[in-house]
């Protein structure tokens, strides 16, 4: 258990210290739903109608920037063939790293999604929905993130492909995440079943995803 | 002083197989408390590729490992240090952070005892990123000692250190030996450590 909480405090500080990967993620989340506006013209009722949809495509593409960090560095270094001779098994190892990828890009992401919904003109009252939608949903982008960031481990320029990887994978998250915020806006629905949906998906996630991301890893240290 | 170790390591009949070609096969060693054994052989013969595979990271293509005297449901792997070509250390740390991490992801380690190890103290505060080749890879080294494990495996060890830290390395062997641990070196640097046994790859296919 100490070894588990000594690697995500060291994950967790090294993505700070390194910098890049929050402010990056962050950053980039600010400019693509910054510039949506722009694009879509000063419409404000269009605006709201597309900022649930639009909040999430941006997280999504956002989260998996930092994604191949998940493991990449600690191949490079050396440091991912000591951490598999510690007590750790492969998945708990995956999961952990893919819990501190979590801390560092996800909930920071959802903190900053109702600040963004601002600019989309996201009716206030649908804000709260929205965080919490976001925090149930990006443990999922985080976990499934780790399979693709430990298959496209060792290759060069491995972000392209894996978001070619991840993406796919990101549909279900995308479609229950938009449909609880959109419920918050206007209804019909109450949002509580298919934020429920997201808990699910990202318990799913977090008991599978790290088996998957294991036997990927497995392969990559031969 | 921590108790003597009691594991001993014994090899049955491994093989490995790299890219479709066997490097070696039909390997046979045991070794027992306090032994030390030298892996030689030209480059290409899978020295590395052993080592890995005493570590777990390289699946075993034939054979058995085990570790007699080690406490049930431990994995040969968990009583390795397994120091590679990569020291695997963190530029955005200090040299005290990295070790400390080692040590406490190992458990009950300690991190001033591998800091002296290499003479590192005085450099504890100072960022990683700013070593030199040798010093990283007397940092990696050190690794050795932030917690106590029975077997090392110890891949070129002495690459990139000065004469004087060779002479730390030899020593530190020996008395790890002494402790009742086993190392197992790859090297081509002659070292002082008296190895009890050799084992020299790549000879079969020669042959």
């Amino acid at each position: 258990m100490s070894a588990a909480l000594a690697l995500l405090v060291r994950d967790v500080k090294l993505a700070w210290r390194e910098g890049g990967a929050i402010g990056v993620a962050l950053g980039f989340y600010l400019v693509v739903v910054a510039i949506t506006p722009f694009g879509l013209g000063p419409d404000l009722n269009l605006l709201a109608r597309v900022a649930p949809g639009m909040l999430w495509v941006a997280l999504l593409l956002a989260a998996l920037l930092s994604a191949d960090r998940i493991f990449h560095n600690d191949y490079e270094d050396g440091t991912l063939d000591v951490l598999t001779t510690g007590p750790l098994p492969l998945p708990v190892l995956a999961a952990v790293k893919s819990l501190a990828h979590w801390i560092t890009t996800g909930v920071p992401l959802a903190l900053l999604a109702p600040v963004l919904g601002l600019l989309l003109n996201l009716p206030l009252d649908a804000m709260p929905m929205l965080v919490l939608a976001m925090l149930a949903g990006t443990p999922a982008v985080s976990f499934i993130a780790a399979i693709g960031a430990s298959l496209t481990l060792g290759l060069r320029r491995s972000g392209l492909l894996l978001a070619l990887l991840v993406l796919p994978l990101y549909v279900p998250v995308l479609i229950f995440g938009v449909s609880t915020v959109s419920a918050a806006m206007v209804g019909p629905g109450s949002p509580w079943p298919p934020l429920l949906m997201l808990c699910a998906l990202s318990l799913a996630s977090i008991v599978l995803a790290p088996l998957a991301a294991a036997a990927a890893l497995r392969t990559a240290l031969r | 002083m921590q108790p003597p170790f009691t594991v001993s390591l014994e090899a049955r009949d491994i093989a490995c197989e790299r890219g479709g070609r066997v490097l070696f096969q039909g390997l046979d060693f045991a070794l027992q408390p306090g032994e030390a054994l030298l892996v030689s052989g030209p480059n290409g013969a899978g020295k590395t590729s052993l080592l890995r595979q005493l570590a777990g990271l390289l699946p075993l293509e034939a054979g058995h490992l085990s570790a007699p005297g080690a406490e049930a449901g431990m994995a040969v792997a968990e009583l390795c240090h397994y120091v590679g070509h990569l020291n695997a250390v963190k530029s955005a740390f200090t040299v005290r952070e990295n070790l400390a991490f080692w040590a406490e992801f190992a458990g009950d380690g300690n991190v001033d005892a591998a800091l002296a190890a290499f003479g590192l103290g005085p450099l504890a505060e100072i960022s990683a990123g700013l070593l030199s080749a040798g010093q990283r890879r007397k940092l990696g080294l050190s690794r050795l000692f932030a917690a106590p494990r029975p077997i090392w495996l110890l891949d070129e060890p002495s690459v990139s250190l000065d004469t004087a830290s060779v002479k730390r390395l030899d020593a530190a062997i020996r008395d790890h030996l002494k402790a009742g641990g086993i190392a197992i070196v790859s090297t081509h640097v002659p070292l002082k450590t008296r190895f009890t046994k050799q084992l020299t790859l790549g000879l079969e296919r020669a042959a």
